[in-house]
């Protein structure tokens, strides 16, 4: 069954062409996955795996207080950045709590590419006009529908676009971004991604979408595989790597994530500064941690943690069963004071099965 | 596509049935549950001996994604466990309807009613 208003991709028919299980999320219909997800996230980690994130949303900001702009709008030291080269960061409420966490790229001097997730893209854009109200010389435009995101991710990702592209994809570093042609169609070509390992991002028009799946696909071959949502998110779980509403939401600052790091007092005022400078060198009250389950049951998004008296003391953010360790994992919050503890269990639909605290990210790619 | 065998029986939880072979009946979930589910990673099932009760449920499959419940489609004796498919869940998957079914049940016959293929059939289009 499918919603009115749910939005569908440049790709759609591609992927129900390929015989995707289809799912909504996030307002779209989205791959879930082609095939075998667990043959998906292997490929990713030996091979390469392609990807359709057109739902994610491109917010540009332009103008010579664009950088002013998301200074003051975002945590992160925006106007600063390099042009080429792409950030982490996050946009927050006054009181700290995250709205979205977001991947900015400095097109040129005067031109920003903030990536929203799908679910916060309205949200984002609308708190963008805000914020930047007061720059006059500043101006927000929303161009996600005008983008398809299509990534190649994992070791052979680079081999694959090599054949594809004069850019000098060897030059490009790690979170850094340029435009060149992908087979003969304009595109932005960044090193950045979401599953732990090396690989690109192309923004490209929407139109030409196809396009360049089918160029991508035709190079990649046999060592090319179209993943889904499903291997998407065991891959960047593996990884350590947040997703926003179950490891980040509005009631949850940088710092319960461990990304306090993220937060550039040094460049001024910015929305939450006050509420966030309060907590700034405190231990905060819940600390996130990673769960390898010592069983085969799998702890799951909103299970309680408990301890060794059975007393709840947190709960899962994110749990799947992990192809690389070939055990449950999951992530989760546990209350500070029990950060030490070593006797920890998760209730499984009312059994609790022990688990063992370890430190993220589960899996690190060998360099 | 999801494939429903005709000389099978269904339940609602997309459970298969043999028919009974001198009391004893084999059930496994169907390729359409097997697919909805996706790769399965892990299935606990009832013990050897065990005493389950139609409707209730005696075992779970966990797949990437979700975890199900699997029900007990008649009441009865567990006389036999696949201790292949716990071995390696993924066979659920390839072959739900052969090398992936998951238990026997001793039944005296008595039980809710089953659906046949035509009715699992109409089932699984609506859903």
């Amino acid at each position: 069954m499918s919603v009115p208003d749910t939005k569908k991709t440049p790709l759609h028919e591609v992927h129900t062409g390929l015989g995707a299980t289809v799912t909504e999320f996030a307002g779209y219909l989205m791959p879930l996955r082609y095939g075998s997800e667990t043959a998906e996230h292997q490929a990713v980690r030996t091979s390469a795996g392609l990807f359709d994130l057109s739902h994610m949303g491109e917010i540009f900001l332009t103008g010579p207080e664009a950088g002013a702009a998301l200074d003051h709008a975002l945590i992160g030291h925006l106007s600063k950045l390099a042009v080429g080269r792409a950030r982490y960061t996050m946009i927050c409420d006054v009181d700290g709590g995250v709205l979205d966490d977001l991947i900015v790229y400095r097109l040129a001097a005067e031109t920003f590419m903030v990536v929203a997730n799908a679910s916060n893209a309205v949200k984002v854009r609308d708190e963008l006009v805000e914020r930047s109200a007061k720059f006059e010389n500043a101006t927000v435009d929303d161009r996600s529908d005008a983008y398809a995101l299509i990534a190649v991710q994992g070791p052979k990702a680079q081999a694959i676009l090599t054949k594809l592209t004069d850019a000098p994809l060897g030059d490009l570093k790690y979170y850094a971004i340029l435009p060149g042609a992908v087979s003969g169609i304009d595109a932005l070509i960044a090193r950045t991604g979401y599953t732990g390992e090396d690989g690109f991002e192309l923004f490209v028009s929407s139109g030409d979408a196809v396009r360049v799946w089918e160029a991508v696909t035709e190079a990649g071959g046999e060592d090319l595989r179209p993943c889904g949502l499903s291997s998407r998110d065991t891959l960047r779980l593996e990884a350590g790597m947040p997703l926003y509403g179950n490891e980040l939401t509005s009631e949850t600052t940088p710092y319960d994530a461990g990304l306090g790091r993220t937060i550039k007092f040094e460049k001024g005022e910015f929305v939450g500064r006050a509420a966030l400078a309060a907590l700034d060198g405190k231990a905060p009250g819940r600390v996130l941690v990673g769960l390898v389950a010592r069983g085969r049951r799998v702890p799951r998004h909103g299970y309680d943690i408990v301890d060794s008296d059975g007393t709840p003391c947190g709960v899962v953010t994110s749990g799947a069963p992990s192809p690389t360790l070939g055990k449950p994992i999951a992530m989760g919050y546990i209350d500070a004071g029990r950060a030490e503890d070593t006797d920890l269990a998760v209730d499984i639909r009312g059994k609790h099965e022990p688990v063992d605290k370890v430190a993220l990210p589960f899996y690190r790619r060998t360099p | 596509m999801s494939t429903v065998p005709e000389t099978l029986s269904y339940t609602e939880e997309h459970e298969w049935i043999t028919q009974p072979a001198e009391g004893v009946v084999t059930i496994g979930i169907t390729s359409y549950a097997a697919d909805a589910l996706g790769d399965i990673v892990y299935v606990s099932l009832p013990q050897e001996g065990a005493s389950v009760e139609a409707g209730e449920p005696c075992g779970e499959a966990e797949s990437t994604k979700s975890v199900s419940d699997i029900y007990a489609p008649v009441t009865g004796e567990v006389v036999a466990v696949n201790g292949s498919v716990e071995e390696d869940p993924a066979v659920i998957n390839s072959d739900p309807y052969g090398e992936g079914w998951l238990f026997k049940i001793r039944t005296d016959g008595d039980g809710p009613d089953l659906l046949d293929a035509p009715a699992y059939s109409k089932l699984i289009e609506e859903a």
